[in-house]
């Protein structure tokens, strides 16, 4: 696209600059449509697997319902509490929703669609996830009550603690792939198994790794059952109970964009991205961006089965399977995978 | 252009946020501005170049750290007035500093002038079409090799330290066995009985 503006005249790092605004745009824009669609989904998934029917007013099978929802919050009153520390009560939804985009700017979508192709893609998502974590603690302490306080110290010490095991196992793939860039541990995914299957997930040395991640990655994102930064139960609404309006909003946005982004993670780094499940020709006639969202949609079934079916953690039992299992678990497997290459791919 | 645009922005945010740390009241928002020039420190290092460092930057400092700062500040009651008290306490000491880190600066632009240190050629020390992950990589794990587990190892040190200095047992608190209650059947703890009226249950 750089090319494309550089003919109207520009010099190479405007045309590159205004080529990286649209880009950005270009996915910014679909991604906060299908956030609206994917809570829809959520909620039908969720409706379904209880026995209801879920939206079905608004618009044609309720399709409309998320939009609905998203114009009664715009066209609400921003309440911020007196006693709220003003400046970072507003910051702090921005953090989140800020950081829940830039985060996508690295998916690889199809071979070599992709806004920002660069080497250390991996590092860059475990970065931009370890700053998401700030929107929840600001919001927490901003607010100046207890509940989002408690919320907060809660949101924190969990991130930080499958942050860690998330990162054993992405080093477990990269030393793999032997690289950190998106698009080509895609591509080392090619063949994997059997010089035919395509997916370190079906490798069996990594398996567990992709069942550890898809765990972690519903703890990272605060899902259910890890939703106790949320727990209605206790914690009235969690960070968010001060909030009202479009400061919500974003929180919401945010957080399901995050949730899409762990399922796209999830199909990249162990179900072969945009590759068909096997190697085999006739399958390749399908585009590779279709592969890449059908794998996201499987995964982002899983996240709404577990979110309708099993019941919230207690907190020590969270800290207690990051700490105590998926932590030496991880740990023990980095050693596993790198003595396993070390013996078949370098000696 | 935009990368000199991009480093005098970097530059900027990166000074005016570390004055602002210390200038802060609040403690709390001390340790946002400290984050922030964290974060700017991460954009002037991608900006020559060295973006493995500049991750790193964001997911240990930004990611771990700091996260643990704002964690402790956030729970601390903090009286202002009595940290205003000690300024003129500690001002000597805070004016001997900056003279210091002053007359390291001159020697160092002294030093650059004068030309003594070959500096410019220790800044690209490697070739610019290896990724600096590898670069970094092949450095640290073979020339380095030694150093760089010996740190590891004082690292281990100090966390085994910090533990055992903190780490308390207390008497009497009752812990939950993990595997005892998995393994627990619903036959071990229910027991079917049918009394008939007037007559009680033996427990």
């Amino acid at each position: 696209m750089t090319a494309f503006f550089e003919s109207f005249g520009l010099p190479f790092e405007w045309a590159w600059f205004v080529s990286m605004v649209i880009g950005c745009l270009v996915i910014a824009l679909p991604l906060m449509l299908a956030v609206a669609m994917i809570i829809y989904a959520d909620r039908k998934i969720w409706a379904a697997m209880a026995l209801r029917r879920g939206p079905n007013v608004v618009g044609p099978f309720g399709l409309l319902q998320s939009f609905a929802d998203g114009a009664k919050v715009f066209l609400q009153e921003t309440i911020i509490p007196s006693a709220a520390n003003k400046g970072l009560f507003l910051l702090a939804p921005i953090i989140t929703f800020t950081i829940a985009l830039v985060v996508w700017a690295v998916i690889p979508f199809a071979p070599g669609v992709v806004l920002a192709d660069i080497n250390v893609g991996l590092l860059y998502i475990l970065a931009a996830s370890s700053i998401g974590v700030y929107g929840v603690i600001i919001a927490g302490w901003a607010s100046n009550s207890k509940y989002p306080f408690y919320s907060a110290l809660r949101a924190a010490a969990q991130m930080v603690s499958y942050e860690v095991s998330i990162g054993f196992v992405l080093i477990s793939v990269v030393l793999w792939a032997g690289s950190f860039n998106m698009s080509a541990i895609v591509e080392a995914q090619r063949a994997h198994v059997f010089e035919f299957v395509n997916g370190f997930g079906f490798n069996p040395l990594l398996f567990p790794m992709a069942v550890v991640f898809l765990i972690s990655a519903m703890a990272e994102t605060a899902r259910a059952p890890f939703d106790l930064t949320e727990a209605e139960s206790e914690l009235v609404a969690g960070y968010q109970t001060e909030y009202s309006s479009m400061a919500f909003a974003l929180y919401w946005l945010g957080e399901y964009a995050n949730v899409i982004l762990m399922c796209g993670l999830n199909a990249i780094l162990f179900w072969g991205g945009w590759l068909p499940p096997v190697d085999w020709a006739p399958l390749y006639m399908i585009p590779g961006i279709v592969w890449f969202f059908a794998k996201l949609m499987f995964f982002f079934f899983v996240f709404s089965w577990v979110k309708a079916t099993v019941p919230r953690y207690r907190y020590d039992q969270l800290m207690r399977l990051g700490w105590k299992i998926f932590l030496p678990l991880s740990l023990f497997w980095v050693f596993l995978v790198s003595g396993y290459l070390m013996l078949t791919r370098y000696s | 252009m935009i990368t000199v645009i991009a480093f005098y922005l970097f530059a900027a945010m990166v000074i005016a946020s570390g004055t602002l740390t210390i200038l802060a009241r609040n403690p709390v928002h001390s340790v946002l501005w400290l984050i922030l020039a964290f974060f700017n420190a991460a954009g002037l290092m991608i900006l020559v170049g060295a973006e493995f460092i500049a991750m790193l930057l964001v997911i240990v400092y930004v990611g771990a750290v700091a996260v643990l700062f704002l964690f402790v500040v956030m729970m601390l009651d903090i009286d202002f007035a009595e940290l205003r008290a000690g300024f003129a306490q500690y001002l000597p000491f805070g004016v001997l500093l900056v003279i210091l880190l002053l007359a390291e600066m001159v020697f160092a632009v002294g030093a650059w002038t004068a030309g003594g240190v070959d500096i410019a050629a220790k800044a690209a020390p490697t070739p610019a079409e290896v990724p600096n992950i590898e670069a970094l990589g092949t450095l640290i794990y073979t020339r380095y090799l030694f150093i760089f587990e010996g740190a590891g190892l004082v690292l281990l040190v100090a966390l085994i330290g910090a533990i055992v200095l903190t780490h308390r047992v207390r008497g009497g608190v009752k812990t939950q066995n993990i595997a005892a209650q998995n393994q627990r059947r619903p036959e071990d703890a229910i027991r079917n009985v049918k009394p008939t009226i007037g007559k009680g249950v033996e427990l």
